[in-house]
Formats: structure tokens, C-alpha cells, sequence
């Protein structure tokens, strides 16, 4: 293992330093990306806390919707990536050829997709999918 | 082409352009955006008249594929002919040996063009509460801007028989099989979703293509000019007012319209001013069909990034972005 801070800790500590130090003296496009910089930051803090845990439900996922649920789940991250991207691929070309324009198998996949979609913005952009006053 | 040689080229333009013997150019300046063409501020002094305020707009190097700035030229002047408040133009360079590609100069606004601004910054509270019912008059006059004029013959749009989305649909689909590096399932659903619930779409018009708060001027007391009219083409109306419903230009802000108002009051205006009644369900598919293309968007500029010939954080950071558009489509889809 890897000492201290975290990978986490450090994404922190460099978020702080922009944030605090480095926006307050800067101005027009500049400042800008770096506030743009900053959110980036924190898009990978949080890919790092929930982005495998967000693939193997997406694996899941996908094997239900897929019929597909018996195959078992590839151990290392990056096979489990490579088996996700094949689920979607089939589920993009399947919902293309109109299989989930109506029925139930099309109300499942309109399901999955919002499930699906909510679960990338936790990672993406966690306030986006909230309610908001007068809405 | 350098500074230095540019403007000695737009030097030479300007005094056939304006019939004098000696021009000065002052403060000429590259205005940052678009890749696709090039914006220059500058000051022109000839002959003894007061110092004007001009921006120029060039192709860089050559014709290029897609844009044509004497086609903007001619859309701006019919625009401003009509009524539709936009810059004025003044002088158009189609000979593309002048400056290496065509361009033309027009007048200079000050003002300002970004959301943040105008949804924060307290000298705005006025253009805030006005301008949603402005922007809804003006595009009535833009939908009005009449078409048939011989000068804007080469504006794309639907064939006969088409339907304008179908145009669309397919131009933004051909884009996304072609950068998309991943699967979007979403964006699959959404190209189906809509392809089977074309609205009923009969009128014809002039439609700006990027209507929406970063392209329109303002100041305190409201909208000044519309901008960026590249995108122009001959469609259903109806698309302009969908696009200005898309949830992106609301830039974080809850009210639908640009982020300052809300949708009745933008299709009244639009409506008292002549634009046609507005059938809200109809808008609605147009802004899914705004989301769907702002999807594909955010794929390209990602695609962009990743293809290693533009650095920067915030093209790459433009790809997280795709979950938000595909989250409002799964807003609107049934």
C-alpha cells in the first residue's frame, strides 16, 4: 500500500491550492479554467470513491436487461471495462434495430438508462440530477 | 497569416472600400473562439471621419468547407434590412486572395455576451427581467426575415418534402457514429424516440441555428444584437425556440428560458410580435431534438481533446458533460 495522504487526500490537496491560492489572483479565461480545472479534479476524486462500484452495478445491470445475468463478472477493472463496453455495444445496436421502441423489454430499457444515467452523474456532476427550487 | 501581415492586407482592402486615400488601423486584436473562423477587433480611421468601431470575420486560409462568411454576410444584411437587431455590415471581401480566404467587416457592439453575468451581476437585474419577452420578439422577426430573396439561395435546408428535423437527425447522427469512441445507448433511444414523433412542421423560415444566451449581446437595459449566425439555414421556426429551451443555456439557473424566464412568457412575446401561434408540445420535441444534438456535442469536443489537437482542460472536461444532456433527454422521452 501506498503511504499517506490517499490518492484521494492528494486529489484534495491540489483542489485547495487552485481553489484558494491560484483563482483568487488570476482573471477573465484564465481564472475560468481554472475553476474548470478544479471541478475536474473533483470529478476524479469521485470516479475514485464510486467508479468501481458503478461498474459492477452497470455489469449487473446490463446482464438483466441483456438476458445475460448468468455470465460471471471479470475480476480486474480493466477486463470488467472492456465486458461493459461489449454489453453496451449489443445494447446500442439492439436498441437501434427498434427493439426498445415499445413493450415491456423497452420500458426495462428506458429503466436501465435513467437508472444508468444517474448513477454517471454522481460521478460527473452530482448536483445535476437534484431537484431544485421551482422545478 | 500574422498580425503584421493581416493588417496590412485589410489596410490596403479598407481604402478601395472606402473610396479614401489613407486608412489607419488602431488596437487590431484576434477576439478569442471559434475554430472555424477567425473574429478581429480593430479601429478604423480614414480620411478625416471619426474613429469607427469593426470587427472582422474571416474564413482562415482558403475556402473552407462549411462556413462561408459571404453567405453570413448576406444573412446579416437581410436580417438587419428586416429588422432584426444585428451588427450592421459593411464591406465583404469574396475575393479569398485578399486575405487568404473571404471575410467581411462590420460595426462593432460593445456589450456583453456571457450567462454568468447576466444571471449574477446586479447591473443586469433589469436586462434579466426584460429580456426574455425581447428574445421572443426578435426571434419573431427573425422567422420573418424573408427567404426567398435570390442573395440567400445557397442557405442550406430541407429538401422538398423533407422534414427539417429529418435533416437534422441525421446530421447529428452521422456525427456521432463517426467520433463517438464509445457506445451511448441513450443516444440510440433518443435518434429512435424522435424519429417516430416528427411533429406536424408546414411553416418555413429563416431559423438562426444557436439562438441562446452566449450569442446574443446585452447590456444593462437588455439585448442589443444577435450573433454567431453561422448555423443559419431554411427550417421550421419551431427549432429556434426549442434550442433557446435547452436546459445547458440555462447555465445552472432553474427558470427554463435562458436561464431568466419562463416558457409562456417567451412564446407570448414571440407570439404578439408575429411569430405564429406556439404550440408548446411541438416545441418540446425540438428541445429534445436541442438536447440530442447537444449530446453528440459534447461526444465531438470530447473526441476533439482526445484526438490530441487542442489542449485544454475545459474541451476535455466538455465529455462529462454528455450525462447531463442525455439526462434531459430521459426527461422529455416518454
Amino acid at each position: 500500500m501506498q503511504d499517506r495522504p490517499s490518492a484521494f487526500e492528494l486529489l484534495q490537496a491540489v483542489q485547495d491550492f487552485l481553489a484558494e491560492q491560484v483563482v483568487p489572483v488570476l482573471e477573465g479565461t484564465r481564472q475560468f479554467h481554472t475553476r474548470v480545472a478544479v471541478n475536474v479534479l473533483a470529478i476524479v476524486a469521485r470516479e475514485l470513491a464510486l467508479g468501481d462500484e458503478a461498474l459492477r452495478t452497470e455489469w449487473r445491470r446490463l446482464g438483466a436487461l441483456l438476458r445475460e445475468a448468468e455470465a460471471s463478472m471479470p475480476e480486474s477493472v480493466a477486463a470488467l471495462t472492456d465486458a461493459v463496453r461489449a454489453r453496451n455495444t449489443r445494447l446500442a445496436a439492439r436498441i437501434r434495430d427498434g427493439e426498445a421502441d415499445a413493450g415491456p423489454w423497452g420500458a426495462e430499457v428506458l429503466a436501465y438508462l435513467r437508472a444508468t444515467c444517474v448513477e454517471r452523474l454522481a460521478i460527473a456532476n452530482p448536483k445535476y440530477a437534484t431537484p431544485r427550487d421551482g422545478e | 497569416m500574422q498580425a503584421g501581415e493581416l493588417e496590412r492586407r485589410l489596410s490596403d482592402f479598407l481604402v478601395t472600400a472606402t473610396g479614401g486615400s489613407s486608412v489607419t488601423i488602431e488596437g487590431l486584436r484576434r477576439v478569442p473562439g471559434g475554430a472555424s473562423r477567425e473574429t478581429w477587433s480593430f479601429d478604423l480611421v480614414a480620411d478625416g471621419h471619426p474613429p469607427q468601431a469593426l470587427i472582422l470575420r474571416r474564413d482562415p486560409g482558403g475556402t473552407s468547407v462549411g462556413s462561408d462568411r459571404a453567405l453570413e454576410f448576406r444573412v446579416l444584411r437581410a436580417a438587419h434590412a428586416a429588422g432584426v437587431p444585428v451588427p450592421k455590415v459593411l464591406w465583404l471581401g469574396d475575393d479569398p486572395t485578399i486575405l487568404a480566404g473571404r471575410f467581411f467587416v462590420m460595426e462593432r457592439v460593445e456589450g456583453e455576451t456571457l450567462a454568468r453575468r447576466l444571471l449574477r451581476e446586479p447591473a443586469y437585474v433589469r436586462a434579466r427581467e426584460v429580456m426574455t419577452g425581447q428574445l421572443g420578439e426578435i426571434l419573431a422577426r427573425v422567422h420573418a426575415v424573408p427567404v426567398g430573396d435570390p442573395s440567400l439561395d445557397q442557405l442550406p435546408g430541407a429538401g422538398d418534402g423533407e422534414h427539417p428535423a429529418t435533416a437534422e437527425l441525421a446530421r447529428y447522427e452521422q456525427l456521432y457514429r463517426t467520433v463517438a469512441p464509445e457506445p451511448h445507448p441513450v443516444v440510440e433511444y433518443a435518434l429512435r424516440w424522435l424519429r417516430g414523433r416528427l411533429p406536424p412542421s408546414r411553416r418555413r423560415a429563416l431559423v438562426h441555428g444557436d439562438y441562446r444566451i452566449g450569442n446574443v449581446l446585452f447590456g444593462p437595459e437588455g439585448v442589443r444584437v444577435v450573433l454567431d449566425w453561422e448555423q443559419a439555414h431554411v427550417g421550421d421556426p419551431m427549432e429556434d425556440l426549442g434550442w433557446m429551451c435547452v436546459r445547458a443555456w440555462r447555465f445552472g439557473s432553474s427558470k427554463p428560458v435562458g436561464g431568466i424566464g419562463e416558457r409562456e412568457e417567451f412564446f407570448r412575446a414571440y407570439e404578439r410580435a408575429g411569430g405564429g401561434v406556439v404550440d408548446a408540445e411541438v416545441v418540446r420535441f425540438w428541445e429534445a431534438l436541442g438536447d440530442l444534438k447537444w449530446a453528440v456535442i459534447c461526444i465531438a469536443q470530447a473526441k476533439t481533446y482526445l484526438d490530441g489537437g487542442v489542449k485544454s482542460v475545459e474541451l476535455a472536461s466538455i465529455g462529462r458533460r454528455t450525462a447531463e444532456a442525455e439526462h434531459d433527454l430521459l426527461e422529455l422521452v416518454d
